[in-house]
C-alpha cells in the first residue's frame, strides 16, 4: 500500500507547490497594469485604490497638456527613426554573422549585444563625455545615435534566431536554379526571417520609446521625451494626470502586443 | 543533446565547398554595424576610461586619485555590495516564481499559451514609468496592501512599504520577471517527454522526477534568464530611484548623482568603470557555470 500512497501524495504536493507558485507570478505580473489601469479613471486627485467614483476627467485633462503631447511626439519621432536605422543595420549583421562559424563572427556577436548587460546609465555617460569631448552639441540625433546602440541587440537577437530555422539547403537550391544573390535573397530568406525582423523592430522601438537611462544625458532641453517627463511628474508632485497617461500608454501597448502577435507572432519570436 | 546534434548536423553534412564562396562575401554586411559602434559605443566607453584617469574634477591632472577615493571608502563599497546583492536577491525570487511559471507554461495547451505569454511579457512592453508607478499606488500610505491589512485588522496605521528595500524587491521581480521565464520556457519546451515519462516508469515521483531529470536538463536557460534578471535588476535605475526613494543608494543613482548634480565626471567615470566591471564580472561568473552546466548535460 505504501507504493502506490506515495507517487499520489508526492503529485498532490508538486502539482500544489508549481501551480500555487505559478498562479502567485501571474499576479504578480499582470496585477500592477491592472491596478494602474483602474485608479487611472479615478474622480478624485489621490491615487487611492480602489479609486472613491470614477470619471474620465483625468483622460480631458490631457488634451490641454501640451508639454506632454510635446514629449510624446518627440518620443514617438524617436522611435520610429531609431527602430528604422536599427532594422536596418541589425538585420544586415545577422546575415553576416548568422551563417558564419568564424572567430570574428562570435565577436562581434557579443560586441553587438553587449549595451543589454553593460549598464545603460554608463553608457550615457560615456555618450556625453564623447560628444561634448568631440565638441558636438546634444540635439535629436545625439540621442538618436544612443538609442541606435541600445535597440539594436533586440533585432539583431530575433533575426538571428529565425535565420537558424532557414534551412541552408534551400538557398542552395535556390542559387543551383540560377537565381541572383539579391533574387535568392528576397524570394527565400527575406520571407523567413521577416517574422523574426518585425518583432525585434518592435520591441526595438518600445525599447527606445521607454529608454531613460540613454536619454537622461543625451536629451537636449528642445527634445525632452515622454518617460522623463512622466519620471518628473512622478518625483515631483504625483499628479493623477500621470495615471492617465499611464492609461492611454498601457491602451496602446496592448493593442500593438496583440496585432504584433497576429501578424509576426510575436511570442514565438522572443523564444 | 539532441537539439545540439540537430543544429550542427547540416552544417557538417552539407556540401561546405558549394557554400564557400556565398559566405566568403557575407560579412561585408557587418560592416556598418561594426564602424557604427566602434564609433558609437566603443569610442564613448574608452573615453571613459580615460576620463576617470583624471586626478581631480576639474580635470587638470592625471592620476588613479579617483579609484582610490572609490575603494578608500567604505560607505562607496557598501552602495557598490547593497547594489550586487540587490541583484542577487531579486534574481533568486525571479527563479523561484519565474520556473513554476515556465513549467505552468509547458504544460497547457495552445489557446492557454497564448493567453499565458501575453500575461508574461506585458511587463516587458509597458512602459518602465507606468510599471513603477503601478507600484507606488500599491505600496504607498493609501495603496492596496495598506488598506488590505488595515481593513483585515493586521496594522493599526498605514505601514511604510514605498521606500523600503522589500517593496523595491518586489517590483523588481515583477518588471524582471519576463527576462526570466522567456528563456526558461525556450529550454523546458525542447526537453524530451520520453525522459519523464522514462522516470516516472522507473518509479520515481514527481519531485524526483522533476530534481533529478527536469531541473538539470534546464541548466542552460536558468543560467540565461538569471544572467538577465540579474543585469537588468542591478542597472534599473527608474525603479531603484522612485520605489527606493532616497532611504537607499545603489549604484546608478550614484553615478546620477555625481554627474548631474555635483558635475564631478572623473568620480562619476570612475564609478561607472567600477560598475561596469563588477557586473561583466557576475556576468561572466554566470556563463562559466553555463558552459560547466551544457557540459554536464551534454555528458
Amino acid at each position: 500500500m505504501p507504493d502506490m500512497q506515495r507517487p499520489t501524495l508526492g503529485s498532490a504536493s508538486f502539482g500544489l507547490v508549481m501551480g500555487t507558485l505559478a498562479g502567485a507570478a501571474l499576479l504578480l505580473l499582470a496585477a500592477p497594469t491592472l491596478v494602474v489601469l483602474v485608479t487611472s479613471f479615478t474622480d478624485g486627485y489621490s491615487l487611492k485604490f480602489p479609486p472613491p467614483s470614477y470619471s474620465l476627467r483625468w483622460y480631458a485633462s490631457l488634451i490641454d497638456a501640451w508639454q506632454l503631447q510635446d514629449a510624446a511626439l518627440v518620443s514617438l519621432k524617436l522611435g520610429a527613426v531609431v527602430t528604422a536605422v536599427s532594422a536596418v543595420l541589425g538585420t544586415a549583421a545577422a546575415l553576416a554573422i548568422g551563417r558564419s562559424r568564424r572567430a570574428w563572427a562570435r565577436g562581434l556577436d557579443a560586441l553587438f549585444m553587449s549595451p543589454l548587460v553593460l549598464p545603460a546609465l554608463a553608457f550615457g555617460l560615456a555618450s556625453l563625455v564623447f560628444f561634448s569631448t568631440a565638441g558636438v552639441e546634444l540635439s535629436f540625433l545625439t540621442l538618436a545615435i544612443g538609442h541606435i546602440v541600445v535597440s539594436v541587440p533586440y533585432v539583431l537577437r530575433t533575426t538571428l534566431a529565425s535565420l537558424a530555422q532557414l534551412d541552408p539547403a534551400l538557398l542552395e537550391s535556390s542559387e543551383s536554379l540560377g537565381a541572383g544573390r539579391l533574387y535568392t535573397f528576397r524570394r527565400v530568406t527575406l520571407p523567413t526571417i521577416r517574422n523574426g525582423i518585425g518583432a525585434g523592430a518592435f520591441i526595438a522601438f518600445m525599447s527606445s520609446f521607454d529608454n531613460i537611462p540613454v536619454s537622461l544625458f543625451m536629451a537636449d532641453a528642445r527634445n525632452e521625451v515622454l518617460p522623463i517627463r512622466m519620471w518628473q511628474i512622478l518625483e515631483n508632485s504625483l499628479d493623477v494626470r500621470a495615471a492617465a497617461v499611464s492609461g492611454v500608454l498601457i491602451a496602446v501597448t496592448v493593442l500593438a502586443m496583440v496585432v504584433m502577435e497576429r501578424v509576426a507572432g510575436l511570442s514565438r519570436q522572443l523564444r | 543533446m539532441t537539439a545540439a546534434t540537430a543544429i550542427t548536423a547540416p552544417g557538417l553534412a552539407g556540401p561546405a565547398t558549394a557554400a564557400r564562396p556565398r559566405i566568403g562575401r557575407e560579412w561585408t554586411l557587418a560592416l556598418p554595424l561594426a564602424a557604427f559602434f566602434a564609433v558609437f559605443f566603443v569610442t564613448p566607453l574608452l573615453l571613459l576610461v580615460a576620463v576617470s584617469l583624471y586626478a581631480d574634477a576639474e580635470m587638470t591632472r592625471f592620476g588613479l586619485d579617483q579609484y582610490i577615493r572609490f575603494f578608500g571608502d567604505t560607505f562607496n563599497l557598501a552602495v557598490l555590495g547593497s547594489t550586487l546583492l540587490l541583484g542577487v536577491k531579486v534574481t533568486a525570487l525571479t527563479l523561484l516564481f519565474g520556473y513554476p511559471l515556465a513549467w505552468l507554461y509547458t504544460r497547457s495547451g495552445p489557446r492557454m499559451q497564448s493567453a499565458l505569454i501575453l500575461i508574461i511579457i506585458l511587463p516587458l512592453l509597458t512602459s518602465v514609468v507606468v510599471r513603477t508607478f503601478a507600484w507606488i499606488v500599491i505600496l504607498g500610505r493609501d495603496g492596496i496592501v495598506n488598506n488590505l491589512l488595515l481593513s483585515l485588522g493586521l496594522a493599526e496605521t498605514p505601514l511604510r512599504l514605498l521606500y523600503t528595500e522589500g517593496g523595491l524587491v518586489a517590483a523588481l521581480v515583477q518588471v524582471q520577471m519576463p527576462l526570466m521565464v522567456l528563456p526558461l520556457i525556450t529550454t523546458l519546451s525542447r526537453l524530451d517527454p520520453n525522459l519523464l515519462d522514462a522516470s516516472a516508469a522507473l518509479g520515481a515521483g514527481p519531485w524526483r522526477g522533476f530534481l533529478k531529470v527536469t531541473l538539470p536538463l534546464s541548466l542552460p536557460g536558468i543560467v540565461a534568464g538569471c544572467l538577465l534578471t540579474y543585469a537588468a535588476a542591478v542597472t534599473a535605475f527608474i525603479t531603484q530611484s522612485l520605489v527606493g526613494g532616497g532611504q537607499m543608494l545603489f549604484m546608478p543613482q550614484y553615478i546620477y548623482q555625481q554627474t548631474i548634480t555635483l558635475h564631478n565626471w572623473p568620480f562619476a567615470a570612475a564609478i561607472s568603470i567600477v560598475f561596469m566591471v563588477s557586473v561583466l564580472g557576475v556576468v561572466m561568473l554566470f556563463n562559466l557555470l553555463g558552459r560547466a552546466s551544457k557540459g554536464y548535460v551534454h555528458a
